[in-house]
């Protein structure tokens, strides 16, 4: 939790990671270049004072993760949220060991998301039932750009998604992440673009899809389709750290996000290790509504609660202390004629 | 024209600005009628297609030139670049490049970000309208009716890209066919093209910074 000027906020970070992306885990020169962009957005949205050296970025380890996510970060309940990226790395990407054992030493502060590719077809989903079981799946995260053999990358609309879907319905994996952020492939079917999240999110209205980096770079179509669509869900990863280097145009980002959806569903996520959540905490509480962009209301604690913490832990039932909720909101009075 | 100048044309389709600008020309050696340019882009995955799509417009700009007689391309560092350089070099186009990954054409690609642009561009100069008097009609106003500023020279160049009308009497706020969007509509188509033009300078700022990151040599100032 955070305090700040007799307020406190419940934190949940909603995307991170236990990656390892070192040379020797490297598959190919892909897996260079993928950690290689990675630490270049990191250098490049990160304050100075938080800029790891490259050798750090590579890979951090459980002690590590959970010092600078609870410890230093503020943080109350993590979740991660892999990515595999076989084609890259050897062992994969996302250590989903490694995540899990730490997940099981730190039942209260972690929750372990997996993932599925559904190019794998019924074998595939023969493994979510497995890994559904095994991990106490409440959610998934999907990188549609993922490379696997020939293919660069699927659809949340495509046959075989569905049955996925299907399955997690069953199976009671509620919350579906999916990465539309800046990104790789498909070719040419534009990886960036949202339209299947508005096929999937119509089709499975009891499931939560979250667009994690709200869509960015296609935020008008995720906000057109998250309009209509109640039970699509933005993540603010790699869309929160503009706050130090661009803060007019994160104004704008948060200010579309609130237009267009609502307080309720938009979820604070560092990306960790892509940045650390602690110095992302500490600015959005202290963050407004610049005075030249009237066009927007300003941010109330109320809202900067929910964000930070509180929609993520009713996406996850994860409990939050009586104090640490908001008051309920007074039911109004009904007039008895 | 020199070739810096032709380079100029060449637009990033997703950020809807001269890769001049961006600085994604890392080089360029003109020898005669020979000229050669290297591009580099923010990040080794930056969209293939985007990347290509540059690439092999530079390509064309400048063996459009009267006064080449060899042009080569070449895309660094990117995680396709010797499939992009050799489909470049073969003038393969884009399908003969990327094989069965291209099946839809590029040409569409290349409209969808044509018409982002134009709604972008229609918001600015309609903004340069309000703020200078919120009540204005949106629904009446027309092109004649625009201030003589950039945002307003912006918008006919977006517009002609698409083929839609330049008549001093077209209106203003319409969709990428020219029709006007009906009364009601208009808080909220404005209010998207809104939406849109954040977006738009958002991945300008992103890519911007990314490169600069990425090449800390790179001279190109950012604008505020």
């Amino acid at each position: 939790m955070y305090r700040k000027d007799d307020e406190t906020y419940f934190i949940v970070d909603a995307h991170v990671a236990l990656w390892d992306a070192r040379p020797e885990n490297q598959r190919n020169i892909h897996g260079k270049q993928f950690i290689d962009c990675f630490y270049d957005y990191h250098r490049n949205l990160s304050p100075e004072s938080e800029v790891w050296p490259y050798e750090d970025y590579l890979y951090q380890g459980g002690e590590r993760l959970m010092r600078d996510l609870f410890e230093n970060g503020y943080v109350d309940h993590a979740i991660f949220q892999p990515a595999h990226l076989g084609a890259f790395y050897e062992n994969g990407f996302g250590q989903t060991e490694e995540a899990f054992a730490l997940t099981q030493q730190h039942p209260g502060k972690l929750t372990y998301n997996h993932f599925f590719d559904p190019r794998f077809e019924q074998a595939g989903i023969d493994q979510l039932r497995r890994d559904a079981e095994r991990f106490g799946l409440k959610g998934v995260k999907l990188y549609t750009a993922e490379w696997q053999g020939d293919s660069r990358g699927y659809k949340l609309d495509d046959k075989w998604t569905y049955k996925y879907f299907e399955a997690c319905q069953e199976l009671g994996i509620k919350n579906i992440h999916v990465h539309k952020g800046p990104t790789i492939r498909p070719l040419d079917r534009d990886a960036f673009d949202v339209a299947d999240v508005d096929h999937a999110a119509t089709d499975f209205t009891d499931l939560n899809f979250v667009v994690e980096h709200c869509g960015l770079p296609r935020l008008e179509d995720f906000c057109w389709i998250a309009t209509q669509e109640p039970n699509v869900h933005a993540g603010l990863a790699v869309a929160i750290p503009f706050i130090h280097t661009r803060p007019k145009y994160f104004a704008q980002i948060i200010g579309e996000l609130l237009y267009w959806l609502d307080e309720d569903r938009i979820q604070f996520s560092s990306d960790y290790a892509l940045w650390t959540p602690k110095w992302l905490i500490e600015r959005f509480v202290d963050f407004q509504i610049p005075e030249d962009l009237p066009e927007y209301a300003p941010l109330t604690v109320e809202q900067k609660k929910k964000i930070l913490g509180l929609n993520a832990a009713a996406m996850y039932d994860i409990p939050v202390p009586a104090e640490l909720q908001l008051a309920p909101v007074e039911p109004q009075a009904v007039s008895v004629a | 024209m020199d070739a810096h100048t032709a380079l100029d044309a060449v637009l990033d389709p997703e950020l809807d600005e001269p890769i001049t600008d961006l600085g994604f020309v890392k080089s360029l050696d003109v020898d005669g009628g020979r000229v050669t340019v290297h591009l580099r882009l923010p990040t080794s995955f930056c969209a293939p297609n985007f990347a290509y799509l540059m690439a092999s417009d530079a390509k064309d700009v400048l063996t459009a030139l009267p006064w080449t007689s060899e042009v080569i391309v070449e895309l660094d560092d990117h995680h396709d670049s010797d499939l992009i350089n050799r489909g470049l070099a073969a003038d393969a186009g884009y399908r003969g490049t990327f094989g069965h990954e291209a099946d839809e054409d590029l040409e569409e690609l290349r409209l969808t970000f044509r018409r982002k642009a134009h709604q972008a561009a229609m918001e600015r100069a309609l903004t340069v309208l309000l703020r200078a008097d919120e009540h204005v009609d949106l629904h009446g106003v027309t092109l004649a009716d625009l201030p003589e500023v950039p945002a307003s020279a912006a918008l006919l160049r977006r517009r002609a890209a698409l083929g839609l009308p330049a008549e001093p009497s077209s209106p203003v706020l319409v969709d990428h066919d020219g029709t006007p969007f009906p009364r009601e509509e208009i808080p909220l188509r404005l209010r998207f093209a809104r939406s849109v033009r954040i977006s738009i300078e958002g991945n300008s700022h992103f890519c911007r910074g990314l490169l600069r990151t990425r090449y800390p040599e790179s001279t190109v100032e950012v604008p505020a």
